[in-house]
């Protein structure tokens, strides 16, 4: 009877893990509907070397692929466009010749926000309010029009990564890889302007454990004005308004707690655990990071040591 | 009657002390800084802070390899030997004194003599201190100079912020040995006698 019990239990216990695992492989399961589609243009796109035949010599020809034009496919189909078609951003003339006329490139492109301006299933994601910051940053002064919202997020590749990712050092890596894709790379730097890239290890020499900062806070951390409505503030900051007082981190009231652990701070913040308990998952930030307990215990004991030595000294005297 | 002088301080360890005493002034000092740095309230600038805590701590760490090596070869290390056998009721015995026999005048139970330079209670906190307290701080100073060595994370938190809160917790501890320690100095022949046999080494 016992064992006939216990194998019911066994069975529902194993109903339910299948079923539970069941369930996440469905929700992460994707249909993607222009695969075959993008196919067309991933064939030659996707692809270091394409193959056409060429009539003029009639023979099947191999040639490289212009590097700035290859797409991985495994990085866009994980990326937030993951169900785009191609021809939903470039011309339908793309599909139907070939070679490809060279006016098509000509043609503009379409900004985020002409899809994402007025987006009600991302109102969360304040598309307009990030515009308004964008244009008040050093980007969109400095550079005007040149400077676009792909060059930061390429739209082939872009994944959203504050709100969805729960390892911190993930997103500063992918953050800052945005920064650095532009700050540590000429060639893209100099498609908006003409001088040198400065080199981001001299113009940071002053801070200290530089590696140590940069695997654990994001450029924007110091170079971006804080806007409390946003989860990622746009408005960057001309050089000489970064950061570079230490204690604008590391203090109790960190700036990190307004930025980088913002998301997390909503959830777990409390002022009788551990002051400051987002950033205790993920780091520990000097100055910042303080128990109210050990805080409290300290000041009691070291005032009953202090208490005591006094009374002590004064009946020494008192009896001498 | 007067009682025949001994040289109980040698220059190495007067030398180590003092530097020692220097050294966690600093570090005290330093460290509150840092722990409760704050926009407008810390009053050590944080990164000089930081250098003159890291720099302290480096320095004392080869100040206690100094200790080690020179306790062992000086002999010195006899007199943090323990007798095991009798020994609570010989803490007992010098705990009583602190807190009854010094206010009525009774004699010191275990005066120093060539043989016994700590009573028992010494004997006891600078055990806890010179082989508990200081490596474990060492250590997790270390930890915290190279923060790629602590473990990623321990039971969900940081492997830093466990390493840190044993670094102030033991800091704390320390300190507050410091300022015990020093009290206890006034309990020579004069106030400032046992100050001025850590300057000239005769006691």
């Amino acid at each position: 009877m016992l064992i006939q019990k216990l194998a019911a239990v066994m069975i529902l216990v194993v109903l339910i893990v299948a079923t539970a695992f069941t369930q996440e492989e469905a929700e992460e399961e994707r249909v993607y509907d222009y695969a075959e589609q993008n196919h067309q243009c991933l064939k030659c796109h996707g692809h270091k070397t394409f193959h056409y035949f060429n009539e003029n010599v009639g023979q099947e020809i191999r040639e490289r692929m212009n590097p700035y034009y290859i797409i991985d496919s495994v990085e866009f189909y994980s990326s937030n466009h993951w169900n785009f078609s191609c021809l939903d951003c470039h011309s339908y003339e793309y599909e139907t010749t070939f070679p490809h006329p060279n006016e098509l490139r000509m043609e503009p492109l379409p900004v985020c926000l002409d899809c994402h301006g007025g987006d009600d299933t991302y109102e969360d994601r304040n598309w307009e309010q990030i515009d308004e910051e964008f244009q008040k940053s050093v980007h969109s002064t400095k550079h005007g029009a040149d400077f676009k919202c792909s060059m930061c997020h390429n739209p082939h590749s872009y994944k959203i990564n504050a709100r969805t990712n729960e390892n911190i050092k993930e997103t500063i890596q992918y953050d800052n890889g945005i920064c650095l894709s532009c700050h540590a790379d000429i060639n893209k730097y100099q498609l908006i302007v003409d001088f040198t890239n400065p080199n981001v290890l001299e113009t940071h020499s002053w801070l200290p454990n530089q590696a140590l900062h940069w695997q654990n806070v994001r450029c924007i951390e110091c170079h971006v004005e804080i806007n409390e409505n946003m989860l990622v503030a746009h408005n960057v900051q001309p050089k000489e308004k970064a950061v570079r007082k230490c204690v604008e981190c590391h203090s109790e009231n960190s700036i990190l707690l307004a930025s980088l652990y913002k998301h997390q701070v909503k959830e777990s913040r409390s002022e009788l655990g551990f002051f400051n308990a987002a950033i205790l998952n993920n780091s520990y930030i000097i100055g910042a990071n303080r128990n109210y307990y050990l805080n409290v215990i300290s000041l009691v004991f070291f005032g009953l040591v202090l208490g005591g030595i006094g009374i002590h000294a004064i009946i020494r005297i008192i009896k001498k | 009657m007067s009682e025949e002088k001994l040289y109980l301080y040698p220059m190495w360890l007067r030398l180590w002390h003092w530097t020692n005493a220097l050294l966690f002034l600093v570090l005290i000092i330093t460290g509150l800084s840092l722990q409760y740095s704050g926009v407008e309230g810390a009053f050590i600038r944080f990164d000089i802070a930081v250098t003159y805590h890291n720099i302290a701590g480096i320095i004392l760490t080869i100040s206690f390899a100094f200790f080690l090596v020179a306790n062992r070869i000086s002999g010195n290390r006899k007199f943090y030997k323990v007798k095991r056998k009798g020994f609570i009721k010989r803490l007992m015995k010098q705990f009583r004194y602190y807190i009854y026999g010094v206010f009525v005048g009774e004699p010191k139970p275990y005066p120093v003599s060539e043989k016994r330079k700590f009573n028992p209670l010494q004997k006891l906190s600078y055990i806890v201190v010179m082989f508990g307290f200081m490596p474990l701080i060492i250590i997790t100073g270390f930890g915290l100079l190279f923060p790629e060595i602590n473990l990623e994370n321990v039971f969900g938190v940081a492997g830093i912020y466990l390493t840190v809160l044993l670094h102030i917790t033991v800091g704390f501890g320390l300190s507050v040995f410091m300022i015990v320690h020093i009290y206890f100095c006034t309990f020579g022949k004069t106030v400032g006698s046992e100050f001025k046999s850590m300057f000239t080494g005769w006691h």
